[in-house]
């Protein structure tokens, strides 16, 4: 270790670039710096690559450029999908890193049984679970979420002792393992029964509950990396593993929190149990329903408007209609703000990326705190394509499954217009009472098509 | 060895609250980029691939390190562009107006 200026100045380069990688993080706190973060990130990255291709004990270079280069190939067109396919792509990039990290335990451990020591085999063992059931449960939440897969929860009797036992078999495994590291057959189970298990946890899970586990996959992600730094004797890979845990950790909490979901129940995938609303929601009472010109006049009057958008609307790609609309009412100077739930959409963040890409001004977008406090000075709610995270059921009714989840209280505005395709409810199968309320009026139709004539009442009925 | 144990535990601990910390003050504005961006940092575990490949030991380990290269790699290009993409995107009212 001590060896030579080249190894020495390989741990110089090693520690610049975690420096940079924590510079990245720092930098990310802020719209205004967050481009700088990328670029300390970047630069952190190429310093550690080149650092480690001087190290002495390479003596072959031709399969690695090969894999560099093919990797870049591949990263290329990952990189440039579109914003509304980013949380199937977030999700694959989860399973790629958890396969490189699989991979790399298997071939360390090939290479160095039965010559193991219990520490470094219980490292092994966390690296190559951890990253095998990470890589299949990504590749499933990426099919569910580019609806390849079906995205309905699939749940039956006793699933979650099914799992539960299936990753106890895997531990037992690798407890045997860590006691005989050089049961080399015994190996190859320690990466099949946790890719099997990788599959089952993610099929209970419906496209309402992706934010968190996204989120989850992504701490586990990191941690099989730190993991494997525990192998290979790197400080570099611990810090990043490290670093991507525990944001993963931070943004599943927020996530459970949001969905008001004990974090233990995250924990052991217990999500997705569509409880049978208790009560069904029997004095139905009656809907208002309203065109897109009588809901453009009311919102012609209006001197705020408070837009709350949710997954309807990136399946509608409405975003950009969205924008127009934004345009078309500042331009009346009329005052609209965003009010952007944590788990609306598929990932943490989803709705924010979609309007910044349909170049409304972030500081526009609002979180539900601040939202909530500004409802009672709103004229009009109007609220595109979202449904539970707007039921005031979840503030009173003890019955309702979704009793305790924070909500945008969007009932506090004067008057709630709802954008929705029709009265079917949400993905918890609950009624939302918002549609029956006075002050409410629906508005039926494709998310895009009904903004769109909303935004050419509002431009082109100057008459009014 | 030990002794490098203990120092790398204690660095896996400190990383950890360092990271909770930092990651703490991303706004929910930035969550998607964060992902990305931690999702690119973690395919650092290319290093730990090079290593293997380079060395040329066995022939399963250099087959299974290119694979690992390729994808970790995917990760660091894919992961870095789609998060600059995303940034770029990012703008705050032409009025200049600051925060909220």
């Amino acid at each position: 270790m001590e060896g030579t200026g080249t190894d020495v100045f390989i741990e110089f380069a090693y520690v610049i670039a975690v420096s940079l990688f924590i510079l990245s993080l720092r930098w990310l706190s802020s719209p205004t710096t967050a481009r700088r973060g990328v670029l300390a990130g970047e630069v952190g990255m190429l310093i550690a690559i080149l650092a480690t291709l001087l190290n002495h004990q390479i003596v072959t270079y031709h399969w690695i450029f090969v894999g560099l280069v093919v990797g870049a190939l591949i990263g290329i067109p990952l990189g440039l999908v579109q914003m509304t396919a980013v949380p199937q792509r977030t999700a694959l990039s989860h399973a790629f890193g958890a396969f490189a990290v699989t991979l790399i335990g298997t071939a360390e451990y090939y290479l160095r049984a039965p010559d193991i020591s219990a520490f470094v085999m219980s490292a092994l063992a966390i690296e190559v679970i951890l990253g095998s059931l990470t890589f299949t449960a990504s590749l499933m939440a990426a099919g569910k979420l580019q609806e390849v897969l079906p995205q309905r929860p699939i749940t039956y009797e006793g699933q979650n002792k099914v799992n539960l036992s299936i990753l106890g078999s895997a531990i037992l495994i690798a407890l045997i393992m860590v006691a005989h590291p050089g049961a080399t057959w015994l190996f190859p189970l320690l990466i099949l029964i946790p890719l099997a298990f990788g599959v089952l946890l993610i099929i209970p899970i419906g496209g309402a509950d992706m934010p968190t586990v996204i989120s989850l996959l992504n701490s586990y992600a990191g941690l099989s990396a730190a993991a494997m730094g525990f192998v290979v004797k790197s400080k570099l890979l611990i810090v990043a593993g490290a670093l991507d845990g525990s944001s993963g950790f931070i943004l599943s909490m927020i996530m459970s929190k949001a969905m008001n979901r004990s974090f233990t129940n995250v924990l052991f995938g217990a999500f997705g149990q569509v409880q049978e609303s208790a009560a069904k929601t029997e004095e139905v009472g009656t809907v208002r329903s309203a065109t897109p010109e009588e809901a453009a006049a009311i919102i012609e009057a209006a001197a705020t408007v408070m837009v709350v958008p949710g997954y309807g609307m990136a399946v509608a790609q409405a975003q950009h209609k969205v924008r127009e609309f934004y345009d078309a009412l500042t331009k009346k100077g009329i005052d609209v703000k965003f009010a952007i739930h944590p788990v609306a959409g598929r990932m943490p963040g989803h709705m924010n990326v979609l309007l910044a890409e349909a170049d409304v001004p972030y500081d526009r977008l609002i979180e539900m705190e601040d939202a909530n406090s500004e409802f009672p000075q709103v004229d009009v709610a109007l609220v595109i394509g979202a449904n539970d995270v707007t039921n005031p059921a979840a503030r009173h009714d003890k019955n309702s499954p979704i009793y305790g989840m924070p909500i945008l209280e969007v009932e506090k505005a004067r008057t709630v217009m709802v954008i929705k395709r029709g009265m079917s409810p949400g993905f918890a199968g609950i009624e939302n009472e918002l549609y029956y309320l006075d002050k409410t009026l629906m508005i039926f139709g494709d998310a895009k098509a009904v903004v769109g004539s909303l935004v050419r009442e509002l431009s082109g009925g100057q008459g009014h | 060895m030990s002794s490098e144990l203990w120092s790398n535990i204690y660095v896996l601990l400190l990383a950890g609250f360092l990271g909770f910390e930092v990651i703490r003050r991303v706004s929910p504005l930035l969550h998607t980029p964060l992902m990305s961006l931690t999702n690119a940092l973690d395919a650092i575990a290319v290093v730990g691939a090079i290593v293997i490949v380079g060395e040329g030991h066995t022939k399963l380990a250099t087959f299974l390190g290119t694979f690992a290269i390729i994808s970790a790699t995917s990760n660091v290009v894919g992961g870095f562009l789609i998060t600059d993409r995303m940034l770029r995107m990012f703008k705050s009212s032409p009025r200049g107006g600051g925060k909220k």
